[in-house]
């Protein structure tokens, strides 16, 4: 067999196997604290201040919309104001939203969901779910800078 | 040599070219995930009752009361919201599938097939959360119930296999039976 053939089949083997590489610089242990947009980005599209006070109404229609949108609740306190839950439909989504005090007249609440083995990063299904959330508050969510 | 060394190379160099091609193209979150869908209206009528003349106390300790008749723990509750999640394990095998693998394994054995069995579902977790809300001004004194049901299931092997909202009527219906007579009031649908 030809030696240059054998060499250069040997040489394509081993950038192939580089290719795999990449993956495993990192460890899976990175991933903890791992984010693919900027803090700033992710709270500007997950954030939504309504101009009411009345935080139980919040956390009520918060739970009821999550239930219109096929949810299961996993918990929710009214204390600190968050409700945490779960979606199954061939797919696992959670989500977990938070109510708090904006100045004297707002409240803020937020979102934060992972799609199976991801979080959720993409600007639009935050849309979908404030937009829900302003038909049962009959408010008008406004974007935060 | 030659025919050994392409076998190595087929062996590496597509698994290599899959894996750099695919890393971060997972499916990501469907499009209709968190918009209301069509149906959201008319799975809530299913989903929902209404009870007038109780405390939100009483129909919650209601609630959880069948909730136990059907077997459930409570996992979580937060009465100030009106809130009760609870959740069982049970048993998921099913007689349609457990003929289906014993054809299967007769199959496999008549035309010496060596694969293994057929895996059957075999255990499922349910899971259900369930919410009472004033009316407010539209129907002062009366509370709405909500309860939501959804399950995952594991096959013989240990492989999720099912993994779904419960949209049944019947099940829904049932379950508002139990609640009605143990509140001792008519339900009223929405």
């Amino acid at each position: 067999m030809n030696l240059r053939y054998r060499h250069a089949m040997i040489t394509l083997l081993l950038c192939c196997m580089l290719l795999m590489l990449p993956g495993c610089a990192s460890t899976s242990k990175d991933r903890v604290l791992e984010t693919t947009k900027s803090q700033v980005e992710l709270r500007s599209f997950q954030t939504r201040a309504f101009d009411t006070t009345d935080r139980e109404k919040m956390l009520r229609t918060i739970i009821s919309t999550l239930q219109d949108l096929g949810f299961v609740i996993d918990k929710a306190d009214s204390l600190i104001g968050l409700v945490s839950a779960t979606k199954l439909d061939k797919y696992k989504l959670r989500i977990t939203v938070t109510v708090r005090q904006r100045g004297n007249s707002q409240l803020l609440v937020r979102a934060n969901a992972q799609y199976n083995l991801k979080a959720v990063e993409d600007p639009q299904p935050y849309q979908d779910f404030f937009s829900a959330l302003e038909k049962g508050m009959f408010l008008t969510a406004h974007a935060v800078d | 040599m030659a025919g050994k060394l392409k076998t190595i190379l087929v062996a590496v160099v597509v698994p290599s070219i899959l894996i750099s091609g695919f890393t971060g193209c997972a499916p990501g979150i469907p499009k209709d995930a968190l918009k209301l869908s069509e149906t959201s209206l008319q799975d809530r009528q299913m989903q929902t009752r209404r009870y007038d003349g109780s405390s939100e106390a009483d129909i919650l300790s209601a609630s959880a009361e069948v909730l136990q008749d059907l077997g459930f723990n409570i996992d979580e509750s937060e009465t100030k919201l009106g809130l009760l999640v609870c959740s069982k394990e049970r048993d998921a095998t099913e007689a349609a599938q457990v003929a289906a693998s014993i054809a299967f394994a007769f199959l496999a054995i008549a035309t010496g097939s060596s694969s293994s069995s057929l895996p059957i579902d075999k255990k499922q977790q349910i899971r259900a959360s369930l919410v009472v809300k004033p009316g407010g001004e539209d129907n002062p004194g009366s509370y709405f119930v909500r309860i939501t049901f959804q399950r995952t299931v594991w096959n013989t092997e240990n492989q999720v296999s099912k993994i779904e909202g419960i949209r049944d009527p019947k099940i829904y219906q049932e379950f508002f039976d139990k609640l009605s007579k143990s509140i001792f009031l008519e339900a009223n649908e929405i």
